[in-house]
């Protein structure tokens, strides 16, 4: 009798499983299939998914009203150079934090001394802009006051012990992105806080928006929190001694985190790079709304159909489809690489 | 050559202090072992003289040279872990030659380097091998390789056979001798096994809270002690302490007679070794005394025994645990 009951409940859980992923998959199979059908088909699916007609004409028409392999192109630039700087960064943060830890705050200020410093600087800037009205229109006047925001809550994150960086540098990723659309906005905007006509020097030619000099680092920023983060766990289970053999045997800096550390971190780099790929891929919000045609990448390719003149529900899966197929393979292959993985045997 | 001096070396952690000031002069071609308790400092001292931990203050000479500030590799030191630290993406070969390459030698310079090690240790075989393919021995081994293929002025060994089962950490220990008499360089030896010290050593340097407490061959601190806790640290079984820690006596040198004798006692636990057997008696308000007799011997728990410690051999201690002069 248990058996059969224990049959009975594998079934449901199977059936109920399936419900479940298939609800999950549904918006995706909805694309995939309506990517394949004529726009007028495509308002009535699911119902009619097998009885009307396949069509390639979606794709067509999208490659032809908006050049995709500029986008893939836009895209894999963005994604590749920020993934690639970002490492550049990553590791030797990673490397410092999982093997040269800071255990004590390295200032004797309080967290209120701290506070209190942080707090009247920013007095000081507000003081210095009332007093002259609130637009510098001095670029240095400007940079000094930044600088006077800037420098003392970096100082006193500089001066944490490392698991508080860590958090901190977490934190960054807890605010909503739109909270700081304004000012990075104003940042890459022409004629906004930097690129405008100083007076003495003219910056109003230069700007970051639509530009891979503005998107790359935007990019690998957003992302650099969570590489970081990952990068340290995997280099925390690399045994320190290991590193510690490397500067025994005369292994440069250089060379302990090339030759040594970075072989055997390999599998946790390679996923962390894919992971840093694909949210570099598919960032919509900050594309959307700094780029609109020059470095404009994939997700803004998709919104292009989404516009308000006109419903495309079919050219719109198309071009999702054709925005997610390349990492997606990109995802799919590495998967495997990263599953074989290195065997370390270095320790007992 | 191969002397390394420490002078008022001394290491702290922010506000704690994990060695007061320590001062040692190594020999050339010594084999010294560094022993004592986990946390009394000596893979810390070890690892000062490595260069991989920086000194708080106090200096480091190696060959006579100072070499405080040094980095690892420039001190002609190598050095033996624990754990191995082997590089696991590398081959046997490629993890012996690392310090080499490091030091810009030519392939054709390193080969015949590596053939030579790798004979010593019997690893030709295993060359091509990731040491994870290798068993424990063999790995250490090639940790042992890596160190010797630089010709180093002198090695230092950080517990390197903690990991082996014991009777391969037996062989290895004779290895390690054997290694010392035929390449005649310093060797510093950290181990917690007062046996591996007093075996390996040509002289111990005990340990205790960061301090040296003593040191000197192993017949030294065997038979004088400078404190209760050297009395207490070397020997096996340990020394007994009576009269409120004032007398030490150790197990071997306490004779027994079922007749007469100074300390009465009940025989609660015996331990037959074959060669010895070590009685455990309850000698009243004395405490518990551990007594070697022969192997042949016939008391059994819940006897009545008398015990006569040797008035020669008896080590006495004052109130703060040094020794005193009777």
């Amino acid at each position: 009798m248990a058996r059969k009951q224990s049959t009975r409940r594998t079934v449901a859980i199977t059936i109920l499983a399936w419900f479940i992923g298939l609800l999950m998959f549904f918006p995706i199979l909805w694309t995939a299939v309506a990517a394949f059908k004529s726009e007028s088909d495509a308002y009535t699916l699911p119902q009619n998914m097998l009885s009307t007609p396949w069509t390639l004409e979606n794709f067509g028409i999208v490659q032809e009203r908006s050049d995709y392999f500029r986008y893939v192109f836009n895209t894999v630039i963005i994604a590749v150079l920020s993934t690639l700087l970002g490492l550049l960064f990553a590791v030797p943060a990673a490397w410092s934090m999982a093997f040269a830890p800071r255990t004590t705050p390295s200032s004797t200020i309080s967290g209120w001394g701290w506070l209190a410093i942080v707090f009247s600087c920013g007095l000081i800037a507000a003081g210095v802009l009332y007093a002259n009205g609130w637009h510098p229109q001095n670029a240095v006047v400007g940079f000094l006051l930044l600088l006077l925001c800037i420098v003392p809550p970096t100082a006193w994150v500089w001066t944490r012990a490392t698991t508080d960086t860590l958090l901190w540098m977490l934190s960054t990723k807890m605010m909503p992105p739109a909270g700081a659309l304004i000012a990075i906005y104003l940042m890459f905007n022409r004629n906004g806080l930097i690129f405008k006509d100083w007076g003495w020097i003219n910056l109003s030619e230069y700007n970051l928006i639509d530009s891979f000099w503005g998107m790359v680092p935007l990019a690998m920023l957003l992302n650099l929190p969570i590489i970081i983060w990952m990068l340290y766990t995997y280099f925390k289970e690399i045994p320190v001694e290991i590193l510690e053999a490397a500067r025994m045997d005369g292994a440069s800096l250089w060379n302990e985190i090339v030759r040594v550390l970075t072989p055997m971190a390999l599998p946790g780099i390679a996923s962390t790079c894919l992971l840093n790929l694909i949210l570099a891929w598919n960032e919509a919000f900050w594309s959307l709304n700094l780029t609109n045609k020059y470095a404009a990448p994939l997700s803004f390719f998709i919104s292009e159909y989404s516009s308000p003149e006109g419903q495309f529900w079919a050219k719109l899966s198309a071009a999702s489809l054709m925005a997610i197929v390349p990492i997606l393979i990109v995802g799919w292959f590495s998967q495997k690489q990263l599953v074989r993985g290195l065997t370390f045997g270095a320790v007992k | 050559m191969g002397t390394i001096q420490l002078k008022k070396v001394r290491k702290a952690f922010g506000e704690t202090v994990v060695i007061p000031g320590a001062d040692l002069d190594i020999k050339h071609g010594e084999f010294i072992v560094f022993v004592g308790p986990s946390g009394c400092g000596k893979s810390t001292l070890l690892r000062m003289i490595a260069g991989l931990e920086d000194i708080t203050a106090g200096e480091i000479l190696i060959d006579g040279k100072d070499m405080t500030d040094t980095a690892p590799a420039k001190r002609g030191l190598s050095m033996v872990f624990q754990s191995y630290a082997l590089y696991p993406h590398m081959s046997v070969r490629n993890n012996i030659a690392f310090g080499l390459k490091m030091a810009g030698e030519t392939p054709e310079q390193i080969a015949p380097k590596i053939a030579k090690a790798a004979a010593t240790l019997n690893l030709t075989e295993y060359l091509d091998r990731k040491p994870g393919q290798l068993s424990g021995g063999q790995r250490q081994r090639v940790a042992i390789g890596r160190a010797i293929v630089r010709n180093p002025s002198g090695f230092l060994f950080d517990e390197p056979l903690s990991n082996l089962d014991a009777a391969l950490r037996v062989n290895m220990r004779i290895f390690i001798m054997q290694l010392h008499q035929d390449l005649g360089s310093t060797m510093v030896y950290v181990t917690h096994d007062q046996v591996e010290a007093m075996t390996m050593a040509d002289r111990i340097v005990v340990l205790n809270r960061g301090v040296i407490e003593q040191v000197g061959t192993p017949m030294e601190l065997y038979n004088k002690p400078q404190s209760i806790f050297v009395a207490g640290f070397i020997g096996s079984p340990k020394m007994n302490f009576v009269e409120g820690n004032t007398i030490g006596v150790r197990p071997e040198h306490i004779a027994i007679s079922d007749k007469k004798g100074d300390w009465p006692g009940t025989v609660k636990i015996t331990e037959h070794l074959g060669s010895d057997t070590f009685l455990h008696v309850d000698a009243g308000k004395r405490g518990q005394i551990t007594v070697r007799a022969t192997g042949e011997s016939n008391y059994g728990p819940g006897d009545k025994i008398w015990m006569t410690p040797d008035a020669k051999r008896l080590h006495h201690f004052d109130a703060q645990g040094r020794v005193t002069k009777v």
